[in-house]
C-alpha cells in the first residue's frame, strides 16, 4: 500500500517484485505505466513539466487508493507519480494492484488511473516548437472517471 | 492562499497571506473579493472559467465556509497521469 510523488524514475519490475514477495496469497498483479508521448494535439513535444500541490496530492492519491480498496477485494496497491521535467519516452506514472485473481486487479488498476487523472492535483505543461502551453483537461478523462460512479 | 499552474503564472505569485473583511465567510465570497482586485483576477476567476478551489487540501465549493488560518488553493482542472 502506498503512494509516492517523486522526481526520479521508477522500475516497475522492482515495485511488482516487492509487492509479490510481501504476500503469498497474491495470485494476480496488474500494472499500468503512463509515458510521455512525442506528439500531443498535433504538436511535437520536446519536454513535459509536471507541477503538483505538495500535501494535497498525497492526500488525494491516498483517498483514491482507499476508494479502490473499498470497491474491490485487493491485497495491495501502489501509485508512483513523477513531477518535474520529463522527455518523450520517459515514464510518468505507475499503478500496481495485487489481488487473488485477475479480475479485481485489472478493474482496480483502471479505476485508479481514471480517478487519478481527474482528482489528483497535477498539471502538465508542454514545450513545443511554438512555445510552452498548459495542457487542457480532457472531457474523455471525465467520462472515463464517471463510469465508475 | 496558494495558486497553481496557469493561475500561478497569470497572478504572478504562488502564495500570499490575505486579511479578509469580516463579512466574507465562504469560498464564493472570497472569489468575489479577489475579482474585485481587477484584472488578471477578474478575468481568470470570472464565472464560467474552469477554476477549482481547495480548502485545507480538500476540494471545495462556493458554499464551503472559511475560518482564520485556512489554506485556500486556486487551480485549473487537473491534468496528471
Amino acid at each position: 500500500m502506498g503512494v509516492r510523488v517523486q522526481t526520479v524514475d521508477f522500475d516497475p519490475g522492482v515495485e511488482m517484485a516487492a509487492m509479490r514477495l510481501g504476500n503469498p496469497k497474491i495470485g494476480a498483479i496488474a500494472s499500468f505505466v503512463g509515458i510521455v508521448r512525442e506528439l500531443n494535439e498535433g504538436s511535437h513535444v520536446a519536454e513535459l513539466t509536471l507541477e503538483h500541490y505538495p500535501g494535497m496530492t498525497e492526500k488525494a492519491l491516498e483517498k483514491i487508493v482507499a476508494d479502490a480498496r473499498a470497491r474491490w477485494d485487493i491485497y495491495d496497491a501502489l501509485v508512483v507519480h513523477r513531477v518535474g521535467t520529463l522527455k518523450p519516452t520517459d515514464q510518468i506514472v505507475l499503478v500496481v494492484v495485487a489481488s487473488a485473481h485477475r479480475g479485481e486487479a485489472f478493474q482496480a488498476c483502471e479505476f485508479l488511473m481514471d480517478y487519478l487523472k481527474t482528482r489528483a492535483p497535477f498539471w502538465k505543461k508542454e514545450k513545443t516548437p511554438d512555445g510552452t502551453r498548459w495542457v487542457d483537461a480532457c472531457t474523455a478523462d471525465d467520462a472515463a472517471a464517471e463510469r465508475w460512479s | 492562499m496558494l495558486y497553481f499552474a496557469r493561475l500561478r503564472e497569470a497572478f504572478g505569485r504562488e502564495r500570499e497571506r490575505v486579511e479578509l473583511p469580516g463579512e466574507i465567510r465562504d469560498v464564493a465570497g472570497l472569489t468575489a473579493w479577489l475579482r474585485g482586485r481587477g484584472d488578471p483576477w477578474a478575468r481568470e476567476l470570472a464565472s464560467g472559467k474552469p477554476v477549482r478551489i481547495a480548502v485545507n487540501q480538500d476540494m471545495a465549493g462556493g458554499a464551503t465556509p472559511l475560518a482564520d488560518g485556512d489554506e485556500v488553493a486556486f487551480f485549473p482542472p487537473v491534468t496528471g497521469g
